[in-house]
Formats: structure tokens, sequence, C-alpha cells
């Protein structure tokens, strides 16, 4: 079998390789199957007929419509908006850091945000929006803080990944001390939020992530091909014709934007930045960054997480951040091992 | 074609008294140079003299504190990135595989310059890294990752890569270095015949002997200037030598190629 075939579309012309495609179709189809069950699995658990019939508002069940259109849809489509976004991010900064480990979510944008939402909610009283806002402004403060404190002309990625784990506990003390010193409701809110979940998104979550993810994806699909190239060092990347210092930039904003607005829809979900697009390119053994298979895998990785966290204590409720927390744990150990043993 | 060629047109690549260096010193100051199209350009001087310096900075990939530098008669900040890179290539000092990348992924690189938002891979993209691959002696290479390539192996693929890119300039940071001395000559030998074939190439070497060896223009430098430059018979000197290293040699006749070889005198010590 040919390893890639140039596939031609109008003026669209592209080398596809045979192995990323089926990755991404299997991916895709994983999706939609989970995405099926989800909706169908709950305490009111529906059969595929019934779910159809709910979702196109045809059936005599307003039960069922209420449960697949105002509860469970939205939420599936949350999950996989929010998994795709980290993904993204974790395959822009990997690839910048030039470590495994430079991912938002060990480096510190993660905290970050939340506790830039944790701001809102426990000093300011401030309503999901406010709360959204707040994370998006603490991701990219916490962005421009780690950037300036590991720049030495130039950015090597070890140091930026040392700096970024000082930050992040650094904010994670700020966080404990912010729920701690907040009135009781509040901090039963923040607890909450910091838990991340998607038992709480509604249509308006969606709609604004939605929005937000369709300038900021296909903006990562479009660098991911000078990010690529930029992994072979500044100057080979210049030598082929990239910007490089506009590129880094660009790709750092969508980084840090999609991380946020990840952040903002439901709360700080660990490791699913670090992990699905190292799990991706293990799977598509393609050379490039791999942008769209490592956004489906995330997609896949979180949908997959709240299924498991709605589902395992039925009806107790684990925030999804849980699950993804305890895999991307015994992720994070294989990573550090097979690291170790690289440098060793 | 291509000597007449050479003797026709003017140098495609200039800096008329450049300044380049890093945020706190200037590296090389006021310096004006001209690279001869069609020639086998090699720049020698001894550590830190700024030869490496200069190579990158004709190459834009420092930036030029004062002065200009010219490719084909306008300013190289007045192209888009991508035209530089579809007229000058270039083959840094010690670019990076990433992880696991095989040796065709690697050479495709090279044809970034040619590609645009859609149209991302065509046909000639194809035919032009399976030329690259054929012309730096690689393509039995072409599935082999190129971690578990030897140094000699790896710098000829990077080379492929520059080659990829189809230009006309090719810029080469110390390709020998870290190379036992048959791949040095390996190397060395394609950069002779690509530049017989008509090419621009410019050499930045240490090793002395094979740059008076395969030199059609020699620039030498000391101390961030240029202190002779012209064809190797004309400008090698034991006076030289010692001038620029603090050497005391002399110069013997390579009996292979009737170039001059170094011979350091005995210390007196």
């Amino acid at each position: 079998m040919k390893r890639k075939r140039v596939l031609v579309l109008g003026p669209l012309s592209v080398r596809v390789r045979p192995r990323s495609l089926t990755v991404g179709i299997a991916l895709l189809a994983a999706i939609v199957v989970l995405t099926v069950v989800a909706v169908m699995a709950g305490d009111y658990p529906l059969t595929i007929g019934q779910t159809l019939a709910a979702l196109f508002s045809a059936g005599d069940d307003p039960l069922a419509q209420f449960f697949v259109q105002g509860q469970r849809l939205p939420r599936v489509v949350c999950a996989v908006l929010v998994g795709l976004a980290l993904a993204c991010s974790g395959a822009i900064f990997q690839p910048l850091a030039g470590n495994p480990l430079g991912s938002p979510d060990i480096i510190g944008f993660t905290v970050g945000a939340a506790t830039g939402a944790l701001v809102q909610i426990t000093l300011f009283d401030g309503g999901p929006a406010a709360t959204a806002l707040g994370a998006v402004l603490g991701g990219f403060g916490t962005a421009l803080v780690v950037y300036l404190l590991a720049w030495r002309s130039g950015l090597a990625g070890f140091r930026l990944v040392l700096v970024g784990i000082g930050v992040a506990a650094v904010l994670q003390g700020v966080n404990s001390l912010l729920v701690v010193r907040a009135s009781l409701t509040a901090a039963q809110t923040a607890a909450q939020w910091l838990a991340g979940s998607f038992n709480t998104s509604t249509w308006s979550d969606v709609a604004i992530t939605a929005l937000a993810l369709a300038v900021l994806v296909p903006a990562a699909v479009v660098l991911s091909r000078p990010l690529g190239a930029m992994t072979m060092g500044d100057e080979a990347a210049i030598g082929i014709g990239i910007r490089v210092e506009p590129t880094r930039l660009a790709l750092v904003i969508v980084g840090v934007a999609l991380v946020s607005v990840a952040t903002a829809a439901a709360g700080p979900i660990a490791f699913v930045a670090l992990a699905a697009p190292q799990l991706a390119r293990r799977l598509t053994g393609a050379p490039g960054v791999g942008m769209i298979a490592a956004g489906l895998m995330g997609a896949m990785l979180v949908l997959a997480s709240d299924l498991v966290a709605q589902r395992l204590f039925a009806p107790t409720q684990l925030p999804v951040g849980v699950v993804t927390g305890s895999l991307g744990g015994l992720y994070l150990i294989w990573v550090l091992t097979r690291e170790w043993r690289r440098n060793a | 074609m291509s000597a007449t060629v050479s003797e026709q047109s003017g140098p495609r690549v200039r800096a008329r008294d450049v300044t380049i260096g890093y945020a706190d010193r200037a590296v090389v100051s006021g310096l004006d140079v001209a690279i001869p199209t069609g020639e086998l350009t090699v720049i020698i001087g001894p550590n830190a003299c700024g030869k490496s310096t200069l190579l990158r900075g004709l190459a834009r990939m420092l930036p030029t504190r004062a002065g200009v530098v010219e490719l084909d008669g306008a300013p190289i900040g007045s192209y888009p990135a991508k035209e530089i890179a579809r007229r000058l290539g270039m083959l840094p000092q010690s670019p990076i595989a990433p992880d696991g990348i095989v040796v065709e992924d690697l050479v495709a690189r090279g044809r970034y310059p040619h590609q645009g938002l859609l149209r991302q891979w065509t046909p000639q993209d194809d035919d032009a890294v399976a030329g690259a691959l054929e012309r730096a002696g690689v393509a039995d290479l072409a599935t082999r990752p190129v971690d578990e390539l030897s140094g000699g192996q790896r710098q000829r693929v990077w080379i492929a890569m520059a080659l990829a890119q189809q230009t006309p300039i090719l810029f080469l940071d110390e390709p020998t270095t870290y190379l036992d001395i048959a791949h040095q000559v390996e190397v060395l030998d394609l950069a002779r015949s690509l530049q017989r074939d008509g090419f621009t190439v410019v050499v930045v070497l240490h090793e002395l002997n094979l740059a008076f060896r395969y030199a059609t223009h020699l620039v030498v430098m000391k101390a961030g200037a240029i202190v002779a430059e012209g064809a190797v018979a004309d400008v090698v000197t034991p006076e030289l030598i010692e001038e620029v290293y603090g050497l005391p040699c002399r110069l013997v006749t390579d009996p292979e190629t009737g170039t001059p070889l170094v011979v350091p005198k005995a210390s007196t010590r």
C-alpha cells in the first residue's frame, strides 16, 4: 500500500495518509457512538427509537424530549467541544515547548484560567458569563507571566516547562486560598467549578464555545503546518520560508485562547491537553503536528470520561475532571518514565 | 552553462556595510561582501571570527543591526519569507529532526515555500523530493527513520531537504562538523557537483586543507572582518595563515590536486 495519496478537490490539493484517514474516521465513529450512548443513558433510560424521536421532537414523550434536548444533548456537545479545544491547545504547546510535558495543563495555563474564574466567583460573586470572562483573562495573564519568566533571548522548551510548573504550583495555592476565604455558598460553587464538570452545561454554553472554536480551530489547523516545521529549530524553519516570530506569537494566542475557552465552559479539566495529541500521534504515526487527529482524540476522551463520570456511581455524578485526572495520572507516569529512559 | 552565466551576471547575494550580531555585541561590523554567482565560495577563519554569523546574516537568520543584505538587487527584508526561500536555501548548523520522522517526510518539508494554504501537495512536489533524494544520494534511505542514520547520512538528508527547495543559491553552515574525513569529503564532493551544475554554493568550513581543495572562491575572516578574498592560488600564503590563525606554518602542494596543504611548523617548545 502506498503510504500517502494526493487528494485534489477544486483548488485544494493535499496529501493524505491512508492510516491518518483511517484513524480520523475511527475516532469520528467512536464520537458518534458515544454521543448516542450518552444521550440514551441516564436515570431515565431511552431506546434508540425513543431517543431519535425525542431528538426530532417527533415522539409523544415530553419527558424524553426534555432530557434529550434540554439536558443530555447540550452536555454531550459541550464535552465534544471542550475536548476538541483542549487537545488542539495541547497540540500547539507541546511542539512549541519541544517537550510532551509542555502542555497547558502542566505549565499553569489551565490553573491560571481557574484562578481568573475563582476570583470572579469568590470575590465578585460573578455569574457564569463573568466566570467565563475571568477564566479567559486568567489564562492569558498566566501565559504572559510564564513566557516573561521563561524568556532568555529565546524560548527553551525545558525552561518553559519548569517555570510553568512553578507558576502552576503558586496559582494552585492562590486557588485554595480563594476557596478557603470565600463565603460558604461561593466556596461551594467554586469547589464544584474547580472539579470540572458538564453537569450544568446549557445550550448557551454550547453556543458561546462553538462560536469561539469556529475561529480558533481553523486557525490552529492552518498554523499547524508552520508549527510542524518549527520543530526543526528556528533556523531551519526560517530557511524554508517561515516567519518564525509572528507565527509563534499567533500560535501562543490561539493556544491560550483555546484552553481558556475550554476552561471557561467546563472548569479545569486536566490531562486531556497533555495526553490527546500524544495518543493521536501514536495512532496515526504521522510526522507533523496532526491537529485534526489530536482534536478528535480529545473530543472522544472527554466524551468517554464524562460518560464514565455520569454512570460509574449513578445516580451519584462524578465531575468529569476526576475521571480525566485519574486516567491522566497514569498516562503522566508513563510519559515520565519514557522520558527518563530516553534521557538516561 | 554555469560558467557563462556566472561571468555575465553579477552577485545575487551581497552585503553592504552590514553589522550583524546578538543583543549586546556586534560580531561582524561594517562589512561588505559579494557572493559570486555560480562559484563554490568557502568562508574560513578561526573560531568566533564571525564566519557563521556572516552566513546567518546573509540568509536573514540574524537581523542586520546596520547596513543591508541584498538578494537579487533588493533588500532581502523586502521579499516575502517564502519568496526568499524559493531563491536561497540554507542548511543550518544543528537542525533538529522531529521525533521518529522518516527521511522522505523530512525532505518533503523543503517543499514548504512552494506550497500554499490550499495547494499543500502536488505531483511536482513528489518529483522535487524524489530528485533531491537522488541527488543527495539518499534515495535508498527514503523510508528509514532519520534518528537511525549515521552522521554522514543524516547530513546528506538535510542537504536533500535544502535541495527539495529547488533554490539556485545554497548555503551550508559547517556541514562537515562531527563527520569523519570520508564523510567530509563526501559532503564537499556533493557541494562541488552542485556548483558545477550551476548552483551558487557558500560553505562555512573549519578544515583548511579541504577548504583550499574545494573552494573556487575563498573568503578569509578574522575578528569580524574579511582579510582576504579571491581564488585560493592568489590568496593563500603562509603569512596569511599565520596572521589569521597565529600559527607559524609551511604550505606544501597537495599531490592529488595541486592545492595548498597547511603544515604547522614543529613547535620549538
